[in-house]
């Protein structure tokens, strides 16, 4: 059901929700950038609608509410363990059409990848996702050609205008929180068109793999990371046993954040790596985004919001690469004609 | 005949050139930096009263030789807009740059451009323009970026050199070391790991912002508030070239602003008075009075940050030909 309302009224409402919900949306962290004097934008806690920076694109992505950078799975002493305590509120999570379409790759990694992730599932139940609108594409986009520009797979959307908030509600707590409000059809806003167009190559052949093509991205890639990290796609973690210092028989588990481009990923026992070259690591990741996955389960996993591209700091694009590797397969498969 | 007064002609930021009848405009560029729009300028003044060619000067200025004395006037009245666009302190409008005592005050690019920067070096450099100048005592303050201190702010009287307070939200650590190998690869080796998770050593830490640089989650951010190393007394020179030691660190713009200003009262009370030209690096002072008079001198009135160290005494080092 669509509604207009006004800011001062949608406030009290979140007010209220807030009870039993964290809110949260992208927002501006002034000063906390890279450089000085450079603000990020990325995800926290908002209590009034004035908090949610809808004008940019956020850096980081929602993702952070769901897979928390660093999340205490459990608690253990010598013979015991106890598993960490959900928050206890719920969550309301903003976010823009191809981070929604980003939720349902998290859904199939955490929840239809065989078994069950107790954690996600345990945040993502309690959590309620309210569409921002995307009245123009930013830079670096490329949602128009991964087809996740538009959603209605969500609880609400919103947006402001002014004094006047715009509604559109799937949710049956909002819509009894709106009873009073004037009803009215509210469409999300999405782009038709982005500046930048990916065209995916159908299959890759397994004999571009060890392509010298890799490796102008060996010789570039840093192997920071930062092209995971803002990728609400990526949802590799690894584990972390803490014993207590003042102890050393009771500790916890966590696990944190993992990414395929820093050292470290591969490492086994023994201390081999097979993936020691950036080049490849680079393969591994654009392969998976849109080839590996789609394989196992019928979608691309990259939704092309371009926050790689947006946050790369030696100019690597990700969907030029696509492009370039789509050329290239083209190329092949003359050849071999 | 040309009968001049040389004194006048220097305090009026002209040079007496080995050449017979020739002087030499200094346009000085507080911060270093300018916009394009003064560089017909300075080409006009160098084409129609110098000989054509510019030389850039260490202080960050345009030295124009060639000039004829009896242009002066002339020269000035072209420099007018220049020092009007630059906002230099000037004594008497039109009559060009007053005072040649204290120098440019010089800085490295800053946070305009640099990522490494910590703060804007060249808003700094043109607000202590506007406290200090002009002024006849031989003064050196530059002002750099960060900890690499490309100005070379250790061979000025005073050098300011920017200055991080890394704040670190475990929470957003997953343990990359990104930060843990830069600080060790490219500054002081100040970050260890324990349990996962990062330690600053803040006894090491110059506050250089690697580790905020390098951080791929924003678990390194920069404090809101920029803090400065100020180091004194370095200098060039024939007697005893030195580098500058630390005075004080984690210290505040204001701190810094007023040190300055109460070391001019300083060194008017304790100059030689046979001092050529009038004008003896202040080092060579604070030699003959001692550090603690100095320093007494110096923080007077100065509210200091609670972060703030004080260092001290000081010892200078370098190389001693005296």
């Amino acid at each position: 059901m669509g509604y207009q309302t006004t800011t001062a009224k949608m406030n009290a409402i979140f007010a209220d929700l807030s009870k039993e919900y964290v809110i949260y949306a992208p927002k501006r962290y002034v000063g906390d950038g890279t450089f000085v004097h450079i603000d990020t934008i990325r995800y926290g806690e908002i209590t009034d609608l004035s908090e949610i920076e809808f004008a940019e694109k956020s850096n980081y992505s929602f993702k952070e509410v769901l897979l928390p950078i660093s999340e205490t799975l459990f608690y253990f002493t010598e013979n015991e363990m106890k598993e960490a305590d959900a928050p206890k509120k719920g969550a309301i999570v903003f976010l823009r059409s191809c981070d929604l379409h980003g939720l349902k790759r998290m859904d199939a990694i955490y929840l239809e990848n065989g078994a069950v992730d107790t954690y996600y599932k345990r945040l993502r139940d309690n959590t309620k996702f309210i569409l921002m609108g995307c009245e123009n594409s930013f830079e670096n986009c490329f949602c128009v050609s991964m087809g996740t520009q538009q959603s209605d797979d969500y609880d609400a959307y919103l947006k402001v205008a002014g004094e006047t908030v715009l509604v559109d509600s799937h949710w049956d707590v909002l819509d009894a929180a709106l009873a009073g409000a004037t009803q009215t059809p509210v469409i999300p806003d999405s782009v038709t068109a982005n500046d930048t167009v990916v065209t995916i190559p159908e299959t890759v052949p397994q004999t571009l793999f060890d392509s010298p093509f890799w490796e102008d991205y060996g010789n570039r890639c840093i192997a920071c990371g930062r092209c995971n990290f803002v990728c609400p796609t990526c949802t590799c973690f690894t584990m972390q046993d803490i014993f207590y210092t003042d102890n050393g028989k009771a500790g916890e588990r966590r696990r944190v954040w993992a990414s395929c481009h820093v050292d470290g990923y591969t490492d086994m026992a023994g201390g081999h790596a097979f993936r020691n070259d950036k080049g490849q690591r680079m393969r591994f990741k654009v392969m998976h985004k849109v080839n590996d996955y789609k394989r196992r389960f019928g979608t691309h996993m990259c939704i092309g919001c371009g926050r790689c591209d947006d946050v790369c700091p030696e100019y690597i694009s990700f969907a030029n690469c696509i492009n370039k590797l789509d050329a290239l397969v083209n190329d092949t498969a003359k050849e071999e004609n | 005949m040309l009968d001049l007064n040389t004194k006048k002609i220097k305090k009026n930021a002209y040079r007496v050139t080995k050449v017979r009848g020739e002087t030499a405009s200094r346009v000085r560029v507080p911060g270093g930096l300018l916009t394009a729009e003064l560089l017909p300028l300075i080409q006009n003044i160098a084409e129609t009263y110098g000989n054509g060619k510019i030389h850039l000067t260490t202080r960050q200025g345009f030295e124009i030789p060639g000039i004829k004395y009896t242009d002066i006037d002339a020269v000035n009245a072209l420099l007018q807009p220049i020092i009007e666009k630059l906002n230099i302190n000037q004594e008497i409008p039109g009559k060009g740059y007053t005072s040649a005592g204290t120098r440019n005050i010089s800085a490295c690019i800053g946070s305009n451009v640099c990522p490494f920067a910590t703060y804007n070096t060249t808003n700094f450099a043109k607000k202590m323009e506007q406290e200090i100048f002009p002024n006849d005592l031989h003064f050196k303050v530059s002002f750099t970026g960060c900890a690499n201190d490309c100005i070379k702010t250790r061979m000025h009287d005073f050098g300011i050199i920017g200055m991080t307070e890394p704040q670190y939200e475990k929470e957003r650590c997953m343990g990359c070391q990104a930060c843990v190998k830069a600080c060790k690869k490219k500054s002081v080796d100040a970050l260890s790991v324990e349990n996962y998770r990062i330690v600053r050593n803040t006894e090491k830490c110059v506050g250089c912002g690697e580790c905020v640089i390098n951080c791929p989650t924003r678990a390194w951010t920069r404090s809101p508030e920029t803090y400065y190393r100020l180091v004194i007394m370095g200098r060039t020179g024939k007697r005893n070239p030195r580098l500058a030691e630390d005075f004080l660190v984690w210290a505040t713009e204001d701190a810094i602003i007023k040190i300055i200003k109460n070391t001019y009262g300083f060194v008017t009370n304790y100059i030689d008075r046979e001092a050529p030209g009038g004008k003896e690096h202040i080092g060579y002072i604070i030699d003959r009075t001692g550090f603690s008079e100095f320093k007494k001198w110096a923080l007077d009135g100065v509210e200091l940050d609670s972060r703030t160290i004080v260092k001290g005494p000081i010892y200078w080092g370098g190389i001693h030909y005296d």
